[in-house]
């Protein structure tokens, strides 16, 4: 009979510990609304940055650059999110924003829809959502601001290539894999790029490394042998140029070959030190981060809804105005060279 | 508890009179201390933690502890017959690339969930057939099936995820009864909790289930089906893991082969705090929904309160540490005050 009873009273405890969670929340929820409510508040600049995950160089990067926005506005700036660059483990820390109540939330997003329910139900509750870096489906945001566009990309690095061989003679291109969307859609807009302003620079060949470093080490390689008069490669992934920049920083055409394309200072910082490398491309995440906390102190303040046409102060970065699909874009990519690498730790 | 006390064979009666008392005390114990700590926890986060007083809190609470709370329920009688699942989560994800790819194709959605549960049961059977007619130790067998069923759901959708689900499941998923905050799947829950705990609480089946984590050989010479009970357990996990699967997918809006990577040591330390025994013999259902609710309502208070998730983790690890170290400590006293008179207990010790 004993243990029936203490059997009895374990249960017991167990409904009350969860009537209490349950009845914890409704009770006390009239009192604590108002904090909850004070987001919808236009003066609420609590703005909290949820990147795809918690230590990666490029997201502190672009975090150091949004503390500088916010304090610059006197704004209260926080950085929140998953060890892992997991969807679901960004819904919980969105569920997290909601409960209490910021202002809004600046979110490179894991996937673009498992985490979309989750931003909607920020919205209601008066959080403004701004994607940065990585965006959602359109309707579960209030802005995306955008990196770079296709077309800014392809010509950036045309530009670079054609300024270090001077304008003319063969190059070639180190890709990706051969289905990669967005290398293809780049590559496409570079042989435009120079079909139009370059008639003397020839693309000679385009070769594939599978964004894997040996392999993409290899067909640099094999793309100067091939190619005797080769003046220049254009990698337009991160690793493939830093694959290609290793082959030729340790070869005879170091120097003599020039390679540009899309790389991060890290990755590139030696090579550029060395005489490899002159200069590459890629965005700027501090000003990444930036631009996004104005948008959301705009947003939060209404003085932007994210329509077509709207503008706002970005501070040091200018004024900016709102684009199709509430899109802001941050400019031209950013070229990094022996000036400026040093600045740079992502 | 009585009837069922009557009810039960001769030989499983003698072993309840002999060995009963010592491992429920130790277990009412200790689910008196993890219930009491969920109280002091919640008490303290609501009147601490700003934001977590309000009726949103639960649903997010439960909706993030759903998947965890479901696979628990069939995690407890597999730890308590000494063995482990830890493939589970790997079966989530097989369940989630099943249902996904399953419907992209066409197939209509209800039909495609009902194949990802016959997949579960089917990873489940695979692994009670290794564990109990191949003879192999359940922890090896199924963290080799934990690497198989998880490359097979990456292989069959890679990094891609689908996304294209009807909204009236997706919306079902996350729905809440009324104007509350209670969501709606916490009653399917509520209902396989309901059939748990009967199972191991109120039927010979259940006893069987100790009997097998205390003894093995005992259990089978009082006539229980040592091996068919063991199947039986891992095909139940495997199915309500596939349940827990189709949840995560249709909360989430995304089938991803990677969805619920390494949600099975949250279920073991949920089920491990909750009182069940690594060693098999011990546990019980309330201490486990309290362990699974302990580790969710800390999390929760924690993320609210700007707690990194690096420290989340070392909180709930040094929790589960102390848990497992002070139940062993409570095991070792009692032996030591037991051991003047009586006489000393082989079985207590290897299990304590």
């Amino acid at each position: 009979m004993f243990q029936h009873k203490r059997r009895a009273g374990a249960l017991t405890a167990l409904a009350v510990g969860v009537a209490l969670v349950a009845s914890g929340c409704a009770v006390d929820s009239g009192t604590d609304g108002g904090d909850g409510g004070g987001s919808g508040d236009s003066g609420n600049l609590a703005i909290t940055f949820l990147p795809k995950n918690l230590g990666n160089p490029y997201f502190d990067t672009s975090s150091a650059g949004a503390q500088e926005a916010i304090d610059e506005f006197s704004g209260t700036f926080a950085e929140v999110g998953p060890a892992e660059a997991t969807p679901d483990a960004q819904v919980s820390y969105i569920n997290t924003l909601t409960q209490q109540g910021v202002g809004a939330i600046a979110v490179s997003a894991n996937d673009p829809e498992a985490i979309c329910d989750a931003l909607n139900e920020a919205r209601d509750a008066g959080v403004k959502v701004v994607t940065f870096d990585s965006d959602t489906n359109p309707d579960c945001r209030d802005l995306f601001i955008n990196q770079a566009t296709s077309e800014g990309i392809a010509k950036i690095q045309v530009d670079l290539i054609a300024e270090q061989i001077g304008g003319a003679g063969e190059i070639a291109i180190l890709s990706a894999s051969a289905n990669a969307t967005n290398q293809n859609a780049w590559i496409e807009l570079m042989e435009e790029e120079l079909a139009a302003s370059h008639p003397d620079i020839t693309l000679v060949e385009t070769v594939y490394g599978d964004d894997d470093d040996q392999t993409s080490f290899d067909k640099t390689a094999a793309l100067l042998q091939t190619h005797p008069n080769l003046k220049g490669i254009i990698s337009p992934t991160t690793v493939g140029i830093a694959a290609a920049a290793r082959y030729l920083s340790t070869s005879e055409y170091k120097g003599t070959v020039a390679l540009t394309g899309l790389g991060t200072p890290n990755q590139m910082r030696e090579y550029v030190e060395d005489g490899t490398v002159t200069a590459f491309a890629l965005w700027n995440p501090a000003d990444l981060g930036y631009l996004a906390s104005y948008a959301a102190k705009a947003l939060i303040e209404g003085e932007i809804t994210g329509e077509e046409g709207d503008t706002f102060d970005a501070g040091k970065l200018g004024e900016y105005e709102v684009g199709a699909d509430a899109t802001v874009l941050l400019g031209d990519p950013y070229v990094f060279d022996a000036d400026n690498i040093g600045d740079f730790d992502f | 508890m009585t009837t069922a006390t009557t009810s039960a064979s001769a030989a499983v009666r003698t072993y309840r009179d002999y060995d009963r008392p010592l491992w429920q005390r130790i277990v009412l114990t200790r689910e008196s201390a993890i219930v009491g700590l969920l109280v002091i926890v919640a008490v303290v986060a609501t009147l601490t933690v700003r934001g977590f007083s309000q009726p949103i809190t639960l649903t997010y609470l439960l909706l993030d502890v759903m998947p965890i709370l479901l696979i628990a329920l069939p995690m407890t009688l597999i730890m308590i017959t000494g063995e482990i699942d830890l493939s589970v989560a790997s079966i989530v994800g097989l369940s989630s690339v099943t249902t996904g790819v399953l419907t992209q194709a066409g197939v209509p959605f209800e039909a495609a969930a009902v194949i990802a549960l016959v997949v579960g049961a089917a990873c489940g059977a695979i692994n009670g057939f290794l564990v109990t007619v191949v003879g192999l130790p359940s922890l090896a067998v199924t963290i080799g099936t934990l690497a198989l069923f998880r490359g097979l759901a990456v292989g069959l959708l890679g990094t891609t995820a689908i996304t294209d689900f009807p909204e009236f499941w997706t919306d079902l998923a996350k729905a809440r009864v009324g104007g509350s905050n209670i969501p709606v799947v916490l009653f399917l829950f509520l209902a396989l909790l309901v059939v748990f705990v009967v199972l191991l609480h109120f039927t010979p089946f259940g006893r069987g289930i100790y009997a097998i984590g205390l003894s093995k050989a005992a259990a089978h010479f009082s006539g229980v089906h040592v091996e068919r009970t063991k199947l039986i357990l891992f095909v139940l996990s495997g199915v309500i893991s596939a349940l827990a699967g189709i949840f995560y997918t249709l909360r989430f809006g995304s089938a991803r082969g990677d969805n619920a990577t390494g949600l099975e040591l949250q279920v073991i330390a949920a089920v491990v705090l909750g009182g069940v025994s690594v060693f098999g013999g011990r546990g019980a259902i309330p201490g486990v929904i309290a362990g699974v609710l302990l580790i969710g309502v800390l999390a929760s208070a924690l993320r609210l309160a700007n707690v990194t998730s690096d420290v989340i983790n070392i909180i709930t690890g040094a929790l589960l540490v102390l848990s497992v170290v002070a139940n062993s400590f409570l095991a070792w006293l009692r032996m030591r005050r037991r051991a003047p008179g009586g006489t000393p207990r082989v079985e207590a010790s290897t299990a304590g």
